[in-house]
């Protein structure tokens, strides 16, 4: 074969690639149960979008918050759909670093739960389409309580929650009163920390963003909390995190939970559920306020502002959110694993109902939830259980740590929050929120 | 001419593994001196010392350090102590020997996170743990490992993971041990124990040597077991330097501190290393 030939094939080769080529979206997306189903019926997505091929990339939570900050920090460009949390979204949203979000009339954009969408906008701008919320709410055993003669009501206290808890205690027996997060981490032990201080009136920071560590809420709170788990809880709390204590409430050991709303789902399977047909629900305890007891959470999917498949990206997210996707999941696998917390359309579908009991608890909490407007005093950062700034993190582990510490008798609670309070003051002075 | 021919065909691969060596460094010694926040990609400026300044101040630092050299002095112990017992033990030919090899070998290849879940949940929860378990059978109150102990479980996690590793250098070592010379010396009326110190360990000397370096390596990073188990422990009970540069700035996303933390990471390796070739090298020859 002569070169002027070889050359023809070659051209001819790379422009039937070129004029072929599909628009390649990759997702960067979290390891839970419902991503992963949705990469199952990413089939009938690309049926309905011939030109469009989605690629997943699959990572734990925490590994992908660090590759999906580093991407859009530095504009790398790897992903044009990350999956990002209501932590990330206001943000990243002000940076300028999100894709505004415009979905069509067919999408209903109204129909999302409002709490969820405000905690995923900025100035009323959409970022993130969620497609997992959850809030928080009290799980309890009923048949124990039934048995020391209590009837909680659905807005308890945490006195009535305690005086509960000192009823149906009982370690001989293997029955815990009360089981709490207590595992250092600004997700772990941090998220129910900062919500049992709000509605003791507290907040991380006051309107000059100096942390507030040591105030009277704070104090209140986690004497309460120390004294609470310690008396009422199990052994090796401190290294206690949401796996931990699923395992221990599906083996009957807990009498009461206050976790993420999803849990509910979990604990009355009866395939994983040794007490599925027991548990009751009730909404998160309150103390002074009502105001940020109960958290509220999203996974949500966003474009980065530097993508170059803008356009496939927002038919995709609106596909993977949408009130139709939800019905697929329903119909392929099952309305119990439907993603919950996002539509009110799902919670008026009588299958979905059916099949989740916690539906209606679960709805009244992130009903309630307003990640706008959390703290009884006046806070200058969004959030209910953190804070939206890139600090928090650091903080946050930071604090939680001293936390665990106080629960594990290392160090007294006002010596853990005066350390938390040095390290909150050492990040914000160094990130420059203050001289 | 003709020692230039030499040097001239080495140089490529002489120059390709300095550059890799190099590029990192200097960029890394350069990030340690500016501000680098991820993000905060505005503000990028020479601050000096500052952000070593800013890491050393830690109230953690002096406990991170010397959780750190803990670590390294309890396992590289176990491990060496442990995996020469081991390799004696298993020296000996005896049936089913290379089945007890292969078990004895497995837990190296265990990635280091399921390692710490397992540990954590199956044998040290106090409730339902297999420790737990016996405790309480044998009428004694169960231990909190994580909360009471938490160095000592990281430790034990981490030690029962790089035993076989010390146990297949030394049971390879063992396979050159001169067998003449052992019987020579058992004929000769040598108790075990004057086998051991005698023979032995003094044929095992240099493969310890190669042990405690690349644990030292290794095990000054460890970070896996602690992130998912205790989370830098009560406190910071079991936070060693590498978690500490995790905490203070990974989680930030601040290049800066990162930066000039693992720089006084390596300071700290160096010295270590340089106080381990005193001791090991001086009993090499």
């Amino acid at each position: 074969m002569n070169l002027r030939s070889a050359f023809a094939l070659a051209f001819g080769l790379a422009v039937a690639g070129v004029s072929n080529a599909a628009t390649e979206l990759v997702i960067a997306t979290v390891n839970n149960g419902h991503m992963i189903e949705m990469q199952k019926l990413t089939k009938f997505f690309e049926q309905a979008n011939p030109d469009i091929k989605v690629k997943w990339v699959t990572l734990e939570e925490g590994v992908l918050r660090q590759r999906v900050t580093t991407d859009i920090a530095t504009k790398g460009g790897q992903f044009d759909i990350m999956t990002i949390g209501m932590y990330e979204t206001p943000i990243w949203g002000k940076k300028g670093w999100l894709q505004e979000l415009k979905p069509d009339a067919a999408y209903d954009v109204d129909d999302l739960l409002p709490s969820i969408r405000q905690g995923l906008s900025v100035d009323g701008k959409l970022y993130a389409a969620p497609f997992y919320g959850e809030s928080s709410m009290l799980m309890y055993r009923k048949d124990l309580a039934d048995k020391a003669g209590v009837k909680l009501s659905d807005h308890p206290t945490w006195a009535q929650v305690k005086d509960l808890a000192a009823k149906i205690h009982n370690p001989q027996a293997g029955v815990y009163g009360i089981c709490l997060r207590g595992k250092p981490g600004w997700g772990d032990n941090m998220a129910f920390l900062t919500t049992l201080v709000n509605t003791n009136g507290g907040q991380w920071f006051d309107m000059s963003w100096k942390p507030q560590l040591e105030s009277k809420p704070w104090k209140d709170a986690i004497n309460f909390y120390v004294d609470l788990l310690n008396k009422y809880g199990p052994p090796g709390s401190s290294a206690n995190s949401f796996n931990e204590i699923l395992a221990l409430y599906n083996e009957g050991k807990c009498g009461m939970w206050v976790d993420a709303t999803i849990a509910a789902s979990f604990i009355t399977d009866p395939k994983q559920s040794k007490v599925a047909d027991k548990v009751g629900f009730a909404q998160a305890p309150v103390a002074v306020t009502p105001k940020g007891a109960n958290w509220l959470w999203a996974w949500a999917l966003a474009i980065p502002a530097g993508s170059k498949n803008q356009e496939a990206a927002q038919k995709f997210i609106a596909w993977a959110t949408s009130k139709d996707y939800v019905k697929l999941v329903g119909k392929e696998t099952g309305w119990g694993s439907v993603p919950t917390g996002t539509r009110k359309s799902t919670y008026t579908n009588p299958d979905f109902l059916k099949a989740a009991k916690f539906a209606d608890a679960e709805k009244k909490a992130i009903d309630s939830a307003n990640p706008n407007d959390s703290t009884l005093p006046k806070s200058p950062y969004v959030g209910v259980q953190y804070a939206a700034i890139p600090e928090f993190q650091a903080i946050g582990i930071a604090v939680g740590q001293q936390m665990s510490a106080a629960l594990a008798g290392k160090v007294s609670v006002d010596q853990a929050l005066k350390t938390s309070e040095n390290a909150a003051d050492r990040e914000m002075k160094k990130a420059g929120y203050y001289k | 001419m003709n020692r230039f021919l030499p040097r001239a065909l080495l140089a490529p691969a002489v120059v390709t593994l300095f550059l890799w060596m190099i590029v990192p460094l200097l960029m890394t010694i350069y990030f340690s001196v500016i501000r680098y926040n991820l993000m905060q990609p505005g503000e990028v400026g020479f601050i000096g010392l500052e952000n070593y300044q800013y890491f050393l101040t830690d109230p953690s630092f002096g406990t991170a350090i010397v959780n750190t050299l803990m670590l390294l002095a309890s396992v590289i112990a176990i491990t060496v102590i442990g995996g020469v017992a081991l390799a004696l033990l298993i020296d000996e030919p005896f049936p089913g020997r290379a089945l007890v090899r292969v078990l004895l070998i497995s837990p190296f290849f265990v990635m280091p996170t399921v390692n710490a879940l397992l540990w954590k949940h199956m044998m040290m929860n106090p409730i339902y743990g297999v420790f737990a378990q016996v405790s309480r059978f044998l009428g004694v109150q169960p231990v909190d490992w994580m909360t009471d102990l938490p160095l000592f479980s990281v430790i034990l996690m981490v030690a029962w993971q790089w035993l076989p590793f010390a146990t297949l250098i030394f049971v390879t070592a063992l396979q050159s041990m001169n067998r003449e010379q052992l019987e020579a010396a058992r004929m000769d009326g040598a108790t075990y124990l004057q086998q051991l110190r005698y023979l032995y360990v003094p044929h095992l000397g240099r493969s310890i040597a190669v042990v405690i370096m690349i644990e030292m390596i290794f095990l000054m990073s460890i970070f896996a077991e602690i992130y998912t188990t205790t989370g830098g422990g009560p406190g910071d009970a079991s936070t060693n330097l590498a978690f500490l540069i995790f905490k203070q700035a990974l989680l930030n996303f601040d290049a800066g501190v990162a930066s000039a933390g693992a720089l006084l990471a390596i300071v700290l390796a160096n010295i270590v290393a340089i106080f381990l070739i005193r001791m090991i090298g001086k009993n090499l020859d």
